[in-house]
């Protein structure tokens, strides 16, 4: 076993720096997504929701595609650093897919006048959902186990395999997405400035809580394994 | 691979365990929708389609749940992958076999689904058999390669359909729509993308059924 599978110690940049600056750019969010940013023409107040919810579900999904990867990795080299690192992101994705929903939902309501419907990328978000929770349920009743760990990266890797086929299924339904930034209706859309800003400026805020948070559960798996070790090692003298 | 589909499907031929609890099933989850839904308004040809997938679904996990019971019991699993054979080979004669039984428990359900069912409405053409196949094959694809990795855990019940359902989720859609399709008699033109979606998914899962089980059958 390297030292880099080790849990280390604090961490300047994670510790510090990080959360700082997540603090810092979602203070400005907030402020600019509720005190500064016009609201939207058609939609009103309801419209700024969008600010979150569009940038929480790029990255969940981004989460997604690097739970494919940190599993590939883990299968191919067995690097426990990388099955660490799935499991983080796929955590964190779950939970920011779970808020998509729930944003998804308080949006729609209002202007749709439903908390849910059936549309496409509903449903991709709902299954998504599903089949990352199950990820996460393998790795809970395989936690300490070799074998179910790799069992949980074929899944991983298997699940974004689906994730094109489903977009393919859902979308030969039709659509009522809405598609804010191209709208043909000149003054409704993002027209004032701030708001492009906010739209910015929220994005780095949440890429910036998704890679704390990631690198968080990351270190507490890393710690949980570590620990899992000492209890093995402890058993067998 | 040849030879584990045929061991699969003789030990069953012989015991006919899985079939005959998965037939049973099936025609139990019939009667439920008859008296959860009302057997008045299921009478809707669009879905009946919907229907029989629901109920192969179903049974069908508990059947697949099985296929590797018995290597598992019988400490046949090690046997296995120690055989001098390509893994690939063993995953897809366990998928082939588990394609056997699906497909005969589905050309059991499907008459008998249209009988107690089927209204007049109904022109069964050749899309029919072509959307069970292509549906069936995806889902013994899936089910196979989990139904190994839940045989390891203790959970396997719940766990099987926990892990497979989601990524079902596109073959149930397609299949649903296509054998419906099927039973109205619509022509293939109608719903060719959905067909090609299907063979898309069968493909896809079985060359990762056949790629992964390397790490599946490695203990």
């Amino acid at each position: 076993m390297s030292s880099k599978t080790e849990p280390r110690g604090p961490h300047p940049w994670r510790d510090t720096a990080l959360p700082a600056l997540t603090g810092i750019f979602m203070l400005a969010a907030i402020v600019l997504v509720f005190f500064v940013v016009p609201n939207e023409k058609v939609q009103g107040v309801t419209q700024r929701i969008f600010y979150f919810h569009v940038h929480l579900a790029w990255m969940a999904f981004g989460g997604f595609v690097f739970v494919a990867i940190a599993s590939v990795q883990f299968l191919r080299t067995g690097s426990q650093r990388a099955s660490q690192l799935a499991l983080a992101n796929a955590e964190v994705g779950l939970l920011f897919t779970t808020l998509v929903l729930v944003t998804g939902a308080i949006w729609a309501r209002p202007i749709w006048g439903v908390w849910w419907t059936w549309d496409p990328r509903l449903t991709m978000s709902i299954v998504l959902w599903a089949i990352y929770a199950a990820y996460l349920m393998l790795r809970r009743v395989g936690h300490g186990d070799d074998t179910i760990q790799r069992y949980a990266a074929v899944l991983g890797i298997v699940g974004t395999l689906d994730i094109p086929l489903l977009i393919l299924a859902i979308r030969l339904w039709r659509g009522i997405h809405p598609a804010v930034m191209l709208s043909k209706d000149p003054e409704a859309g993002l027209r004032d400035a701030s708001m492009i800003w906010a739209l910015v400026i929220s994005g780095v805020a949440l890429a910036l809580l998704f890679t704390w948070l990631v690198s968080l559960r990351a270190r507490y798996a890393a710690i949980d394994d570590k620990l899992e070790a000492l209890h093995l090692e402890d058993s067998h003298t | 691979m040849w030879q584990i589909a045929r061991k699969d499907l003789l030990i069953e031929w012989r015991t006919g365990e899985i079939l005959a609890s998965m037939l049973l099933l099936s025609v139990l989850i019939v009667l439920v929708f008859a008296f959860t839904l009302e057997p008045a308004r299921l009478h809707g040809p669009a879905f009946l389609g919907g229907l029989l997938w629901a109920t192969l679904l179903f049974s069908g996990t508990v059947a697949l749940n099985r296929s590797f019971l018995l290597e598992r019991e019988g400490g046949a699993w090690t046997a296995l992958a120690l055989a001098p054979i390509d893994r690939g080979s063993i995953y897809l004669g366990k998928m082939l076999a588990n394609l056997v039984l699906l497909l005969l428990a589905a050309t059991f359900l499907l008459p008998l689904m249209m009988l107690l069912l089927g209204t007049k409405d109904l022109a069964p053409n050749a899309l029919l058999p072509v959307s069970l196949l292509l549906g069936m094959i995806g889902f013994a694809a899936i089910g196979t390669l989990f139904a190994a990795m839940a045989s390891r855990t203790r959970a396997r019940e719940v766990l099987m359909p926990l892990l497979t359902f989601p990524l079902l989720a596109p073959l149930l859609i397609a299949a649903a729509r296509t054998t419906t399709a099927g039973l109205l008699g619509e022509p293939l033109e109608a719903v060719r993308s959905w067909i090609m979606l299907l063979a898309a998914f069968d493909l896809v899962f079985m060359v990762a059924g056949w790629l992964f089980f390397d790490h599946v059958l490695e203990d």
